[in-house]
């Protein structure tokens, strides 16, 4: 029994083991070739360390305006994908209706569709209703489709653990549906709807597939990584997926302690 | 209906229901149906020039549809995104399953925030990214080859690029762990008692896994597979960066349609992606006898 439990805990770690390498190395190798002097994107061999490539990142204007872009879309998302998850959420959880399991269905739906669908549609729609060509305002448009769906989910799981007698009793007492909302409701979601704030920009930040087929001549810094990627690969490339790994993993880092904080005070 | 109205009422407020129906309505209406409904019409509508749309050619035809079954080349593109967006998501939950379980059910404390952070990090790491670095690896001058030279197994480069496989090794990497989540999530809320019953009875651990973690585990699983399957059916990046010029993947027959103006072309393509993925989600949802509401978690 015990020999049994010691092969069975050595299996596991080395699956588990093999997993994260198979996670991490090919990024660890992506991060490294950032600072080989190479002009070809490789490890071996070792031409010296450098910091150049992160110079010629920094030098290039496309990458400014592509990281710009990516804000200004990411921002309008979060504005437009908050409002209509928390719209979604209270309906479909407060109110009991008959087609309401075919409306989630309708209203999850983007989430289960390739996002070069929603680009192409939220294309085809603005061009044909508003004459309004690919640019920021479709690609806004495409990735809020599904990032609402995000949105509405993450709101919805709290909003279902609300105990509903709060604010059956403000009623009681003669409160308004203002104040109910601004002083139980709102206070109550507030987790639920910052964590999806964060969630639809990151999904934005990040999103390729939709933008590709919605944002016309318009580059967001996907965009325009995945066409530096396609032509004259750059160690420079190399850098900025250093950032990326840096920032995400200082992010990750945030928020775990964020979260055994949290957990330590209850 | 009207009990549902006055339900509104006394829920929200009539700011509130305004509100709500303005969002939701916004969303739906305008995000959600009217574009997949336009895209319905261009795809049964001919490519016309600009001053014959509306004329009398300007008819509903199924033309575009015919043309991906009629072209040979591109009905094997298209029969090649099926299978090898099966292999992805048999792939997946192969290696997934195991992790999942482990995390759910073994792994507590401290080193499960570990773990967890620890498959956070790449998955939030950008997809095309994600498939660069695999583009380092399996390029001629590559990591691969520089080892296999290294160590002497080889006496030329190989070329890993040439055909289908390194696309869906990417496309693996880089959706593996949309399976790792709901995986998780669904057996997390399984009760060790039953596990531990189970053991305590004499099942084998293959037993208890086909009878008690399988069955509870179900809508995990129908999600993981309809994420994973939908992102390498609808994967553009992946054919973009790591395909060979010569072997053209779907969706890149779609992009190519809409570089050459030939929306019409493109959206009856993406019309079909789009249908391949809806039978794929109903298929799932009746193999693990699970409803939609249940996907939720």
């Amino acid at each position: 029994m015990k020999s049994s439990n010691v092969v069975l805990k050595v299996v596991t770690g080395s699956y588990l083991l093999l997993f994260f390498v198979y996670l991490f190395l090919p990024l660890v190798f992506m991060a490294v070739v950032a600072f080989n002097t190479s002009s070809i994107p490789q490890v071996t061999p070792w031409e010296g360390f450098t910091f150049m490539w992160f110079g010629e990142l920094f030098g290039d204007s496309q990458m400014w305006d592509g990281l710009i872009n990516s804000f200004i879309v990411a921002f309008f998302v979060v504005i437009i994908s908050v409002p209509i998850g928390l719209g979604a959420s209270l309906l479909l959880t407060r109110l009991q209706f008959k087609a309401r399991e075919g409306f989630y269905a309708i209203l999850v739906s983007p989430l289960l569709m390739p996002g070069i669908i929603l680009g192409i549609s939220t294309f085809l729609f603005w061009d044909q209703a508003f004459q309004i060509s690919g640019g920021l305002w479709t690609a806004i448009m495409g990735q809020s489709t599904f990032i609402s769906g995000y949105c509405m989910l993450l709101i919805m799981a709290r909003a279902q653990r609300f105990d509903k007698t709060q604010e059956d009793a403000a009623f009681d007492l003669g409160a308004t549906h203002r104040q109910v909302f601004w002083k139980i409701s709102l206070p109550f979601l507030k987790p639920a709807l910052l964590s999806a704030a964060a969630l639809a920009f990151m999904q934005s930040f990040e999103n390729y597939n939709t933008t590709l087929f919605a944002i016309g001549f318009e580059q967001t810094l996907p965009i325009y990584i995945g066409s530096k990627l396609r032509s004259f690969i750059s160690p420079a490339m190399n850098a900025l997926a250093c950032i990326f790994i840096g920032l995400t993993i200082a992010g990750a880092t945030v928020y775990e302690i964020m979260r055994r904080r949290e957990s330590g005070k209850k | 209906m009207r009990r549902l109205w006055e339900d509104a009422i006394r829920n929200f407020g009539g700011v509130g229901i305004a509100f709500i129906l303005l969002t939701v309505g916004t969303w739906l209406i305008f995000m959600i149906l009217l574009p997949q409904l336009i895209m319905l019409d261009y795809s049964f509508r001919p490519l016309l020039p600009l001053r014959k749309i509306g004329g009398p050619e300007d008819v509903y035809t199924l033309k575009n549809y015919i043309v991906l079954f009629t072209t040979p080349l591109h009905r094997a593109i298209f029969i090649k995104t099926i299978w090898s967006s099966i292999i992805v998501t048999t792939v997946a939950l192969t290696i997934c399953y195991p992790v999942a379980f482990y995390l759910a059910k073994v792994a507590r404390g401290a080193r499960l925030g570990w773990i967890l952070m620890g498959l956070i990090i790449p998955y939030w790491i950008n997809e095309l990214l994600r498939i660069f670095a695999w583009q380092l690896i399996l390029a001629d001058s590559g990591i691969l080859n520089q080892l296999l030279l290294f160590i002497g197994l080889i006496a030329e480069p190989l070329n890993f690029r040439a055909g289908n496989g390194a696309v869906i090794m990417g496309m693996t990497y880089a959706y593996i762990l949309f399976m790792v989540f709901p995986l998780y999530n669904a057996m997390e809320s399984l009760d060790r008692n039953q596990i531990d019953a189970a053991r305590d009875l004499g099942s084998s651990w293959l037993r208890i896994h086909r009878r008690i973690v399988i069955p509870h585990a179900k809508p995990g699983i129908a999600v993981g597979c309809i994420m994973v399957f939908m992102l390498a059916a609808g994967s553009i990046a992946a054919p973009q960066l790591l395909g060979s010029p010569s072997s053209f993947w779907f969706t890149q027959i779609i992009y190519t349609n809409f570089e050459t103006a030939n929306w019409n072309q493109g959206a009856a393509y993406a019309m079909v992606l789009a249908v391949l993925c809806l039978i794929f989600i109903f298929g799932m949802l009746k193999l693990f006898r699970v409803g939609l509401k249940d996907l939720a978690s």
